[in-house]
Formats: C-alpha cells, structure tokens, sequence
C-alpha cells in the first residue's frame, strides 16, 4: 500500500488517461449502432451482413489492430487515436447485434398502434422506438463499457498511457503490489462505468422499473379496486 | 358517412383478403364487422385509416376520398382502440391519453387537462392517471385505449376487437359503457368482433361476412335475427341450433306468473313473465305452447361465444 501512496499522482493521472480514452468508444459504438441496428432489424440482408461483420472484427486480435492501424489511418504508431479506433470498432461490433435485438424486442402491437393513431415514421423512431429498445441497449452498453475499459490495458504495449501501464512495468519489474493496483484501480473504473450506466437508465426509463414492481402493485391495489 | 366502393385488397403473398366490397356505413351509428377469424374484417377496419391499402377501388369519408391527403393526418383525425389497447408502455397513462393532442401540437398542459377529463369520461379514476399501463389491469388498459381514441374528438372510432382479450364480467362492463358513450356522443362507430353477441348488443347495423369479405348479410339485429339471409347467416347467429329459438318449458310447474323458457336443444335459458298464463304481446289464446324470440339470451349462451 506504501507503494500507492508515494505514487499516487502516476496511478491517478493513469486512471484520468483510462478513463478519458475508454469514454470515446463507448459513446461512438452507442451512437453508431443506432442506425446499424435499425437497418439490421429492418433488412434481413443487412441484418446477416452486419452481424457477420461485427463478428467477424471482433474476433481480430486487438494488439494485431493496435499495430496495423497506423498503416490503415496514417496515423503514427504512438498516436492514441490507433488504440482508440480500435477500442470503437470493438464496442461497434458488439453494439450492432445488442442494437438489432434491442429494436426487435419492440412489441409489433405498439408500433402497429403508434402508427394507427398519427406518429409519423420518424417520430415514431424517435418516441417509441428508441425508448422502448433501452433496456436491452442499455444490457449491451454495459457489456462494451466493461470490454472496453479491460480491452484498452492492452494498449500500454503500444505506449499509450493507461492503467495497462502499471501491469507491464510491475511485471517487468517482478513487483507484484504494482500489477494488483492497476488490476483494483481498473475494476474501479469498470464498476463506476456500470454504475453510472445503470443510474442514467432509470433516469430515463422509469416506466421499467414500475413494470419490475407490478406484481406488488396489483396485489396491494387488487382489494381496493375490487 | 363512409362508403367503400369495390374494394379489394390482395396481399403481396397473394391471399385475397377482401374481394370487391361495397357498403355504405351510415354517421353516427355504430357499423359492426362480424366474421370468424381471416374473413377480412380487420383488413377492412385497417383500410379505414390506411394502415392498409386498397389493391383496387376506393374509400370515402363524407363524400373525400381517403387517398387524396395524407395518411398521418387522417390518422390523427380518426380515433383508433385496438386489443391490448396498444398503448405505450413507457408513457404514463396521462400521456398516454394525450399521445395524438400533442403529436398535433396542443400545449401540454391543455392536452393533460383534457386527458383527465377523459378519463372521467370512461370511467376511470383520476388516481390512475400517473400509472404506467403495466400497472393498470386488462380492464382498466382498454378503458384507457377508449379514451386516447376519444382524445382528438374525432368523427369517426375504430374499434379492433377491443374487447377481446378481456374476462367476460369485465367485457360486459365495458360493452354497456361503450352504448352509454355512443348515446352520449354520438359517433360514427366500426366496431370489429367475431363475437356475434357483442355484434347483436352494439350494432346499429351488423354485416356478418364470410371469406374474402363477402357479405353474408347487412341489417339491424332485428332483420338478421327474423330473416338470416342464408344457413351460413343462420348457422353464424346459432338459430339453426336452436339456440336462439327459444320455447315455453311446459314440464316445469309454475310457480306465480313466470314461465320457464328453453332453447332449442332443451337447455333452459331464462324465464319470462306470463301474467295469467298469457305471454305479453302474444294474441289471446296463445299461451304456454307458444314460443318467444330473444335477442339477448347471451348470459345462458357462454359456450357460445
């Protein structure tokens, strides 16, 4: 624990750098699995081609990407971007199939009814849809928060500053209290990710947690309206 | 006033669903589709607010052909209730009322004030209004379905077997509050079932169909009942049974002035009162040998439904 405190600053500073490099692909794979998952839910092709795709690219080793990137983007191979692109391409190959079952688990009868009652195509998307595919998009999201935050370690083999740093110089240098902070200081990250998902999900969809206490509601309700 | 004019609709997979249909549903009176189930009867409800088009022919409302503006404003113009009531589950039942007031712009706050009094008017308490529909029960749900069809004050109320998936007390309920709302309201009512009771309790005018929504027969529940046009309308409505052909029992001993009534296969069916021995309305002379129709002898008839 000695350890910790006389390096408090690298490790926190390291926690800054993981936090901030992870944030990014869980933001764009939730974003652009939006459009991925409608098509994929609207289009049989599109849904094979996409979830082969996704597949696929996530089977790719991620230090073989981290390496080849560069090449593909141009960038140099120390620019955090390589790591980055990479970590977003996980997260989107994840997200795409979580995004396609989240909007098919939306009842038809509610579309069908959104529909007969005047929501235009789009608001309908935006109103009914959206919303009601959260929940298993927010179950997804959670997945590619966590795979993200443990996936980007891997990139301190690159040189790009993270919490992996502490794994490497600890095994290099055979100290073991050093390998376990990063490993505790990166399952706190990945837990306060979780944490906040969680939280912002019941913020935005109440209605599923009313529907969780229904069974207690009907039965403290069933003798009065009775 | 809605007309169809030939319609037909023959779905991309070639089933004929609805083949050259022609009817005029009169306003302010509540038409009812009745049928088994893939006789089209929904097809033809649906192609009342385009969630269905024609293959051919057309449809007018008050003289305008449906076609000719678009299909979300003519939605929003026409009140629709569906089973389950299809309404949204992350909405609570307030907004739920006022999905299409204000869809169409009106100011939260008026639409949630007419909401609430939509909700009076179907007979649910305002407690409720801050539920989510997965709170509420089967009856309750339906109940909220009526009101959001109610909430643009449309002309026009589509009903798709509202009343289906819920338990017969709670339908019998919900029935009786639907002819106390159209006697209130006054509006021009498609009603969809394949409940022939519910059909003969709602129907201002009833058109019993068969495959391909050929129509087996158009009229009051009186004409159909007195006159069933074919044996399929006789078989439809249960008079070929019996089942509506209803008898003085003259094995039972009476007991006061009433007479125990039964339908054609024997079973009993109710009573009627006889003063005297004699059937009201029936002409002297007639008594305990003579037999009495009745539109409504559903409580008795429940395998029927």
């Amino acid at each position: 624990m000695l350890w910790l405190w006389d390096n408090l600053d690298l490790v926190l500073g390291l926690t800054a750098d993981h936090v901030r490099l992870s944030i990014i692909p869980i933001v764009v794979g939730f974003i652009v699995c939006i459009p991925f998952g409608w098509l994929a839910n609207r289009y049989t092709v599109a849904r094979t081609i996409l979830l082969t795709l996704g597949g696929v690219l996530f089977s790719i080793p991620s230090l073989a990407l981290f390496v080849t990137l560069p090449a593909l983007l141009g960038t140099r191979i120390l620019d955090e971007a390589n790591v980055v692109v990479a970590l977003c391409i996980y997260a989107i190959a994840v997200m795409v199939r979580g995004a396609a079952d989240a909007f098919s688990s939306v009842s038809r009868d509610v579309i069908s009814s959104s529909t007969a009652v005047g929501f235009s195509a789009v608001s309908r998307f935006w109103t009914v849809e959206f919303p009601l595919a959260g929940p298993v998009l927010l179950a997804s999201l959670r997945v590619v928060s966590v795979s993200t935050v443990s996936l980007l370690s891997v990139g301190s083999l690159i040189g790009v500053q993270s919490l992996g740093y502490l794994f490497i110089n600890g095994y290099q240098r055979d100290f073991p209290e050093e390998i376990l902070i990063g490993i505790v200081f990166t399952v706190i990250v990945a837990v306060l990710f979780d944490t906040i998902l969680v939280l912002v999900g019941r913020l935005l969809m109440p209605w599923t947690r009313a529907t969780r206490r229904r069974r207690w509601v009907t039965s403290a309700t069933a003798s009065v309206s009775a | 006033m809605i007309e169809f004019h030939s319609v037909t609709k023959r779905f991309p997979d070639g089933t004929l669903a609805v083949e050259d249909f022609s009817l005029v549903l009169p306003s302010r009176k509540t038409t009812v589709f009745v049928g088994s189930s893939g006789c089209g009867k929904t097809t033809l409800l649906r192609m009342i607010n385009r969630m269905i088009d024609p293959s051919s022919g057309s449809i007018e409302i008050d003289g305008v052909d449906i076609a000719s503006g678009s299909a979300v404003a003519l939605r929003r113009s026409i009140g629709y209730v569906m089973q389950n009531s299809g309404l949204l589950p992350h909405r609570r039942v307030i907004d739920n009322v006022a999905t299409v007031p204000l869809l169409k712009g009106v100011k939260k706050v008026d639409a949630h004030t007419q909401a609430m009094e939509l909700l009076d008017t179907v007979g649910l308490d305002r407690a409720l209004a801050y539920r989510y529909p997965s709170q509420l029960s089967g009856g309750q749900q339906q109940r909220v379905g009526v009101a959001r069809g109610l909430a643009v004050n449309p002309n026009i109320l589509l009903m798709d077997e509202p009343f289906g998936a819920v338990d017969p007390i709670v339908r019998d309920d919900l029935q009786q509050e639907l002819l106390r709302l159209q006697h209130d309201l006054d509006k021009t009512v498609v009603f969809v079932t394949h409940d022939i009771d519910e059909a003969f309790l709602l129907g201002d005018q009833v058109v019993i169909l068969e495959k391909g929504a050929q129509i087996a027969q158009v009229g009051t529940p009186k004409e159909i009942l007195a006159n069933p046009a074919s044996d399929f309308v006789a078989s439809f409505i249960g008079a070929d049974r019996g089942k509506r052909r209803l008898a003085v029992d003259s094995t039972v001993s009476r007991s006061g002035d009433d007479v125990v009534l039964v339908d054609g296969a024997g079973y009993v069916a109710g009573v009627i009162e006889a003063p005297g021995g004699v059937l009201p309305g029936a002409g002297a002379g007639v008594s305990t040998n003579s037999r009495a129709r009745s539109v409504s002898n559903k409580t008795d008839q429940a395998g029927d439904a």
